[in-house]
């Protein structure tokens, strides 16, 4: 075999060689194989998702209409700097569609998902996708490695329901990948929609992403953050950095501020908010100071029952939990990571703007503060 | 330029070669391999996409189209210091023996180390390519492809066949450099080739696809190259520590290292260019 590829020389045999690659060995013909694998998505409606910047997340039904689809989705990969706190410290970021984290992808269970990945000529690195979701291929990703200037269409069978992560995993930059914001979520709702634990229907008004990211910006000797050109430039002191476990930064939706001011989440009184809550690479704690969580999948998956009326829940590193809450009172409400040094020194905070009216009878000021007068 | 000189070099016969020596002498430095002529069988470099399905790049018989000299050992660390010295080439991120092979370099720097040397020397130093270096490397040479297996029904079985092949050839190798001349000698004369540093080349990260109409389309990621060594290794060309991982293929190299080629003078000179 050796002996006839070796006896081949030059461009000719070049094409040739490609033209007529080895099979496996085992088999009379494993095409065989793969013929009789009907394309079981031949028959399925075919839908186009259109995919909105986080914290939105994109128009979806709660309860699936109709059988299983095909629900196609484009992201595009942007390396770009970005700044990711008050100071100006700049930060090159790699990103799904543009944002950290990517854009929240919503199905139903037994939908398909299929994923065209773009990674444009102007990008400097390959990348490609691990969705927690699917099966095999290392959730995809030895599927879909793309060059600049390649793309590539995955589809898999969305199996399991849930809020899932997916994330890059470039061989050898894995880590690097995600804690420079490649992550986000995939929602794959029950067909029959969301179910507490006595199996009574659970809807919302509104659904929000809320991404976490530590992020591992290097310092000059003086202390000052380094203002990198590429990701390249970044890399070698960013991995230093991150070896040492400590984060400069742990932001939501990539910067400190980004869910505050005039960029905060905004509710009704009386209104149910969905909120989404992933982080690719570390623990976190996410608590809604003034609120609760209503009806909590800390793990993200709806086969298991909610846990009900929750102070803080825990998001697993590499996992998104989802929470439910109804505003009951107006006002601002700060949702935070409660480890109250990474929410307050270093960025994890946001913020719900909730209009409405006051209800006395939740709370009240008995008495406004003034001087002791004793009992 | 380097595509007309070999042009050139390939119209001329080798007698004329060797009247041209005689003329315009060639480079008789002592760190300097000159090989005159050589040939090994060589695996097309990049990954092989036949309508889809991964498959090995083909394997061919190479010869050189023009003899090389190339650098008898790797680039010692003080070398290279004299560079960061100078202020061209930035600093390492280790300290260590001037004497031994510098690593811990990536692409860049070695680009920068070679332009650096030329300018030095008013020569014209450059990294080699995928195929210079297999073909200086001789029987050092590895073919980079672990396995036949290619099943378009089923990808896990090339990936399963990949990662034994893999594990099987995987040895623990002591990345600690080592003095000159440790790994010996190859059959052209050059010193540690295929020891534990990599060598980085120009040949960029390449794509082929077939396609299913027959078309053969490449794409390319000059943000990847191939470095040379004991095996071939898909690096991110900034990479400087390699243990991080190599992209794409398995086995990360255990260093990476310079050695460089440096283009005749002579012929053009001879030619009156
Ligand atoms: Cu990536």
């Amino acid at each position: 075999m050796l002996t006839r590829r070796a006896a081949l020389c030059g461009a000719a045999a070049l094409a040739l060689m490609i033209a007529s690659p080895l099979r496996a060995e085992e088999g009379p013909d494993p095409t065989l194989n793969a013929k009789a694998q009907t394309d079981l998505t031949a028959g399925l409606e075919r839908v186009k998702a259109k995919l909105l910047t986080p914290p939105l997340v994109m128009d979806h039904d709660q309860v699936a209409k109709g059988g299983p689809k095909v629900v196609q989705f484009t992201m595009t990969i942007e390396e770009k700097e970005i700044v990711i706190d008050g100071e100006g410290t700049t930060f090159q970021a790699m990103t799904f569609d543009g944002s950290m984290p990517g854009p929240t992808m919503v199905v139903h269970e037994g939908d398909y998902v299929e994923l065209t990945l773009v990674n444009p000529e102007t990008n400097t690195m390959p990348h490609n996708i691990d969705f927690h979701a699917a099966t095999g291929a290392l959730g995809g990703a030895q599927l879909t490695f793309v060059n600049p200037g390649e793309q590539v269409t995955l589809r898999f069978k969305a199996t399991k329901n849930g809020a899932f992560v997916y994330h890059c995993a470039p061989t050898g930059m894995v880590a690097w990948h995600v804690v420079s914001g490649m992550s986000g979520t995939l929602l794959v709702l029950p067909r029959d929609g969301l179910k507490d634990d006595q199996g009574n229907p659970i809807t919302y008004d509104r659904a929000y992403t809320i991404g976490e990211f530590d992020l591992y910006v290097p310092k000059d000797e003086t202390g000052k953050y380094i203002d990198y050109e590429t990701p390249g430039d970044a890399y070698a002191d960013t991995v230093e950095v991150m070896k040492g476990l400590i984060p400069t930064h742990v932001v939501f939706n990539g910067a400190v501020g980004a869910l505050t001011g005039e960029k905060a989440m905004t509710a009704k009184v009386g209104e149910t908010v969905l909120m989404i809550h992933s982080s690719a690479n570390r623990d976190t704690r996410p608590h809604l100071i003034g609120g609760h969580g209503d009806y909590v999948w800390e793990r993200g998956k709806f086969n298991n029952p909610p846990q009900k009326g929750l102070e803080t829940w825990f998001v697993a590193g590499g996992s998104a939990t989802v929470a439910t809450y109804k505003f009951l009172q107006p006002g601002i409400y700060a949702y935070v990571n409660h480890n109250l040094i990474e929410a307050l020194e270093l960025g994890a905070a946001a913020h719900f703007k909730v209009d409405g009216a006051w209800d006395n009878d939740l709370m009240m000021q008995v008495s406004a503060p003034g001087p002791i007068v004793g009992e | 330029m380097s595509i007309f000189k070999y042009g050139t070099v390939a119209a001329i016969s080798l007698t004329a070669m060797a009247a041209l020596q005689g003329f315009s002498p060639l480079p008789d430095d002592a760190a300097l391999v000159r090989i005159e002529a050589s040939s090994v069988i060589y695996r097309e470099p990049g990954e092989f996409l036949d309508r889809g399905t991964p498959v090995n790049g083909p394997l061919l018989t190479i010869e050189q189209n023009a003899p090389i000299s190339i650098m008898r050992n790797q680039v010692t660390r003080g070398e290279y210091e004299a560079c960061v010295q100078d202020g061209a080439c930035l600093a390492l991120d280790t300290k260590g023996d001037a004497g031994l092979p510098v690593v811990g370099v990536n692409f860049n720097d070695a680009v920068t180390y070679a332009s650096w040397l030329s300018a030095k020397t008013g020569e014209n130093w450059r990294l080699p390519t995928d195929r210079e270096w297999a073909l200086a490397a001789g029987s050092r040479f590895k073919d980079d492809a672990y396995t036949e297996v290619s099943d378009p029904a089923n990808p896990s079985k090339r990936w399963m066949a990949i990662y034994a092949a893999e594990s099987q050839a995987q040895e623990a190798i002591d990345p600690t450099p080592m003095p000159i001349g440790h790994f010996g000698t190859n059959e052209h004369g050059l010193v540690d080739l295929s020891g534990n540093i990599w060598e980085w080349t120009t040949t960029c990260y390449t794509r082929h696809h077939v396609t299913e109409s027959g078309q053969t389309q490449v794409t390319e990621n000059c943000g990847v190259r191939v470095a040379e060594g004991s095996h071939r290794a898909l690096m991110i060309a900034f990479f400087r520590d390699p243990k991080a991982g190599a992209c794409s293929i398995g086995i990360p190299p255990a260093n990476l290292g310079i050695r460089l080629v440096r283009e005749d003078k002579g012929l053009l000179q001879w030619l009156g260019l």
